[in-house]
This record gives C-alpha cells, structure tokens and sequence, in this order.
C-alpha cells in the first residue's frame, strides 16, 4: 500500500511536467503570440510586440519551445507575483483566476452536495425494491434527465424560469454594477446554474448507487448478516450501504478533478464568471498568460484526484492489493 | 439419458446470439427506441425524398413575401431561420451529418481503444505500463478543454491539416473525437483481456501454438464484443452531443455551403432564445435529445443483451 503511493508520488510530478509541456505546445502553436497580442492591442508598436514576446519567453522553433517552457515553469513555481502578465494591459493573471477558482467552486461545491445527498438518497430507495414502481420512474427518470446535454438543460431553463417567467436572474454572480457581498442576491444567481450541475449530478449517482448497492445486496456476506438475523433496516445500512459506497467513492474523487473543467458549459450559458468563463475569454483573447496557470490548475487537479481515487479505493476495501 | 434422447425430446434450443436478442427486445425503452431510430436512419437515408426543402433552398423567394423567422405553419412545418430556410428540411440534412460525424468517430475511437487495451493487456509489462501512463495523460484533460485546445493547436499545424483537413471541416471534427475518445474503450478492453487471458480456452489455444495477434482477433476480441458494442452506442452521442456543444460555443465544423449538421442548428438557438423564436430553440435541441436518449436507451438495452447473467435470474 505505502510502496504503491510512494510509486504513484513519484510519478506525480513528472506526468505534471510532461503534460504542461505538451499543453504548453499545444497552446504555443494553436494561438500565434504575435497576432494575438496585434489583436488584442491594435495599435501596439513594433517594440512592444518584441517587449512582449521576449518578457514571455515566446521563442519560435522547437528548441525555442523547450527554452520557453522552462522559462515559463520556473516563473511559474516561483509564485503568482512571478507570473507573466496577461496580454491586454498587462495585467495581473492571477487575481481574475483566484475569483474565478472561487466561484467555480461555490457552484461546483453546492450543486455537489446537492446532487451527491439527492443521487444517493434515490439510488439506496431504488435498490431496495427493484422492480417497484419507485425504482422504475427513478430509474426512467436519472435515465432520461442523464440523457439531455447540459447546455440543452441550461438553456431551456434560462427560457422558463429567467426570460419567460423572470422568476430568477438571467445571468452572472449580481447585478451589473453591484458592490459588496450580499448572500440573498447570489443564491438567486445560483440557482438555475446550481439546477442544471445538479440535475446532471443525481442523474449519475442515483443509477452508480443503485447499480453497485444491487450488487453488494447479492452478494455473501448480505446474506450472512440476514441469516444472523439482522433486522433488514441494519442489513442495508450498516452492511450494504456501506459496502455499495466504495466504488462510488473512487467515481466521486475522479468527478471532482474533472468537475472543474466541466462546469464550462453550465458557466458560459449563465455567463456565470467562473473558470469555464475565464478559459473561454483566455482563449478568444489567445491570451497564453491567462492559458497556462489555468490550464495547469486543471490538469494537476485531475491527476491529483485520480491518485486519491485510486488510494481511497484500495484503502476502503481491504480485498484490493495494489502492487 | 444419452445425447440421442436428447435430441428426440426435440426441445428448441436457442443459441447465444437468439438469447441475447430476446434479452434485448425485453427491454421496452430500448426496443422502442430501435424503432424510432430505425424510421430516423431510414429517413436521413433517404433525406431527398423526405426533405420538403434543399439545404440551402428558401421556403419562399423574397420577393414572394417575408421568408425570415417565419414560424411553424402549412409553408415550413418547423419554422423558418434567420434567411428564410426551412428548420425541418435543414435538421433531416443536419441529423445525417451529425449521425455520420457520430458514426465513423465512434468507429475510430473504438478501433484505437481496442487496439491499444488488447495490447496493453496481452503484452503486459512495458507496452501495458507505457500505455496506461499515455492514458494517464490523456485522461487528465476534462474532455471539453481538451478538444477546444487541442483544436486549436492540431488547426494551426500545416501538416496535420494536410492530414485530417482543415479545422473547420468535418474531417478535422472527427479525428479530433477520435483522438480524445479512445481512452474509455483502451481501460475496458484492457480490463477484459487481463480477466480473460488466464482462461483455460486462452492457454489451450496458446499450447496449439497460436500467435498473439491470433489470440487477440479470434478469442479475445470476440468474448469480449459486448462492453465494447456498448461502448461504441455511447461513443456514438457522444460524439453527436460533443459537436453540438462545440458548435453551440461557436467551435464547431462549418460543414459547408451545401451541407449542414445538428450543430449548425443548435447555435441558432442560442440567438433564438434571446429573440423569443422558440421553433428555433424547441426543434433543434428537441431532435438533440430525442437522439441522446433513444441512443442511450439503445445502449442500455445492448448492455442487458450481452449481460447473460439476466436470464439466469429470471
């Protein structure tokens, strides 16, 4: 167990550093730094084309690839201060990217905790009694809901409830012009994007639940437990429930790593100014400086999660060896 | 009883494929969607003779009388678009593209899963460490950012374009599914051919002599043909929806002057919606998840039929 984490550790950082690296030639060859930084400031002079694209490492050619990108990680791990600054203004990346982290995340967070408490209450429901009624419109329903992309949700409840109805705001986090914080006006925000994320959310664990819960209602040690004599309450709290939660677990640690570039969709329809929003303006601005530390955050997310996943898996169930 | 007796109690046995079949069509929500879909294929087929309208043809010429965001009646029974089109005629063009973009990526995808998982399972070792860790990396993309990325940079590069086709192509769509839908099936295959090549039927026909790529085409592939069928019905609306979200976002492919896909039609909606052009909205993203979910539900109903434990429960 400690040699396989130790292992994956290891691993760790060099698939970080190898998957910036191509991410950071992807992102070099797919936005040409001189056009879009011409784009972005129209009337920028010869000298701050050059000024730009020395003070960001953009050399051109392959070797000029791999020179760029260690320039680039080394400013990078030195911290946000260190950070090339973004193509218009020069502006900081970092505070844009802090706020939009945040609010992906109270979005991902609630809709999250929604989705997860509601998925799993149906899944256990359904998996108490396949075949009754509740387990087969439950069943139908996550099925069906499952089925409808998210932008197709988003929008057709944007039209209902905020265009047709006006029930709640169309789009973003307050009002235009809005100062300070203020909870009651940001719930109102959240809750068309935190329905579309949660709809998606129940969908998913509600079947993963009732999935591996039939499972582990089939299995020995379920009928053990009866067999002693177990009230059958205790049988599927104490010994189903429990059991059928291991693999949703594993499934949970790879969502969340994948939740936050996920959300992208959810936030543009809203225009919810999230790390789906931040990534959408980065890339019509072709703005590499903006790019890279999201897309950095992104990827070590995943990959940090997944190992999680892959540990929690082992750690809850005893039968797995991992070696 | 000897086999003699058997074969004159006459029962009418049925072979695994029958039993899969009958296991299929049991699952109601899939048989009905098999129906609906088999009358859509049969209708993108034969789109001229269903399409009231061309592709690009107007329900009315302009001189005629205001042709533009008409809504449903007699003359265009879904409404018309922004330059008098018919939406009706336009989705039976749009879905057959879409299907054919969801088709043949699917198809790719699942090629290159299956090649890559058997291998990394039969070979074990380096090829199956290097090849989990390639999926790693893969993997660590969210799906959507990596094809907005990826399509980017794979468009900016000469010879690669000159490979798959031009980023707005439909071509260039389809490698681009293709590359970043591989992995799902690689892990499944993999995991299948790792279960099944301690079998007794594997070392047999390894002790005749047989070569691992013999291993892989006629026992592995074919036991596990299942999860893989499964995962190509996915793989297929995967697709479909993929390039309507991307299209939606303004990335999709622009088909061309004479051709059109579900993505098209989608990003109409989203001006449509602003505008209160409903039919704009309602049809497009109607025809959307009419096929996510018959697809789905076509999937689930695969998954039953190569499920054998099904008919010994019941």
């Amino acid at each position: 167990m400690l040699r396989f984490i130790v292992r994956r550790m290891l691993w760790l950082p060099l698939t970080i550093v190898l998957v910036t690296f191509i991410v950071y030639c992807a992102v070099r060859t797919g936005w040409h730094p001189e056009e879009t930084y011409k784009r972005a400031n129209p009337r920028a002079t010869r000298a701050k084309v050059e000024q730009y694209l020395a003070v960001n490492g953009l050399y051109e050619g392959f070797t000029g690839y791999i020179k760029g990108y260690f320039e680039w990680l080394w400013r990078f791990i030195q911290g946000p201060d260190h950070w090339p600054r973004s193509i218009k203004g020069r502006a900081l990346v970092y505070p844009p990217l802090r706020y939009s982290i945040f609010n992906t995340l109270r979005l991902a967070g609630i809709a999250s905790l929604f989705g997860w408490g509601i998925g799993l209450t149906i899944g256990t429901l359904a998996a108490r009694k396949p075949g009754s009624w509740f387990d087969s419109i439950a069943n139908t329903t996550a099925f069906f809901l499952g089925a409808i992309p998210p932008f197709v949700s988003g929008v057709a409840l944007q039209l209902i409830f905020a265009v047709e109805l006006g029930w709640f705001p169309v789009a973003g986090v307050y009002p235009p012009g809005h100062q300070g914080f203020d909870l009651g006006l940001m719930a109102k925000h959240l809750i068309l994007p935190v329905t579309v994320v949660t709809i998606q959310v129940v969908s998913a664990y509600s079947r993963y639940m009732r999935a591996s819960l039939l499972e582990v209602r089939s299995s020995d040690f379920v009928r053990t437990a009866r067999a002693k004599g177990l009230s059958e309450r205790r049988v599927l709290f104490k010994h189903g429930v429990r059991n059928a939660l291991i693999p949703i677990v594993t499934v949970l640690a790879i969502d969340i790593g994948g939740l936050l570039g996920g959300l992208i969709i959810t936030e543009a329809i809203f225009n919810y100014p999230g790390m789906g929003v931040y990534f959408l303006r980065a890339i019509t601005n072709g703005d590499i400086p903006q790019l890279m530390p999201y897309l950095v955050i992104i990827i070590i997310s995943v990959l940090i999660f997944n190992l999680i996943a892959d540990v929690s898996y082992a750690y809850l169930d005893p039968r797995i060896r991992l070696d | 009883m000897g086999v003699d007796d058997l074969e004159a109690l006459n029962v009418r046995t049925k072979t695994p494929l029958q039993m899969a079949w009958r296991r299929y069509w049991r699952h109601k929500a899939a048989a009905l969607s098999t129906v609906i879909m088999a009358i859509l294929l049969i209708v993108v087929l034969f789109a001229p003779l269903f399409a009231r309208y061309g592709i690009n043809e107007q329900v009315l010429k302009i001189s005629e009388g205001n042709n533009v965001y008409l809504s449903p009646r007699k003359l265009a029974w879904f409404g018309t678009d922004d330059i008098g089109r018919d939406i009706y005629s336009r989705l039976i063009w749009g879905i057959r593209t879409s299907l054919f973009i969801g088709i043949v990526s699917a198809i790719l995808s699942v090629v290159i899963g299956t090649a890559a998982g058997a291998i990394a399972g039969l070979y074990g070792g380096v090829f199956d460490d290097l090849m989990m860790r390639v999926t790693d990396i893969f993997l660590a993309f969210p799906f959507f950012v990596a094809v907005v990325v990826a399509r980017a940079s794979l468009g900016n590069i000469s010879w690669i374009t000159g490979i798959i086709g031009e980023i707005s192509s439909i071509k260039f769509i389809i490698f681009l599914f293709a590359i970043f839908g591989w992995m799902g099936v690689a892990r499944l295959v993999r995991g299948q051919v790792l279960a099944l090549k301690e079998r007794e039927f594997i070392e047999a026909a390894r002790a005749v002599g047989a070569s691992n790529p013999r291993i892989i085409v006629t026992h592995l592939l074919p036991n596990s043909i299942g999860p893989i069928l499964v995962a190509l019905t996915l793989s297929v609306i995967g697709a479909i929806v993929a390039e309507s979200t991307l299209a939606f976002f303004g990335l999709g492919p622009q088909p061309g002057s004479d051709s059109t896909s579900l993505g098209k039609l989608v990003e109409l909606s989203r001006e449509g919606a602003k505008q209160g052009n409903w039919w704009l909205v309602v049809f497009p993203c109607g025809a959307l998840v009419l096929l996510a979910v018959c697809i789905n539900f076509i999937g689930d109903g695969l998954r039953d039929a190569v499920d054998a434990k099904l008919d010994t429960v019941k």
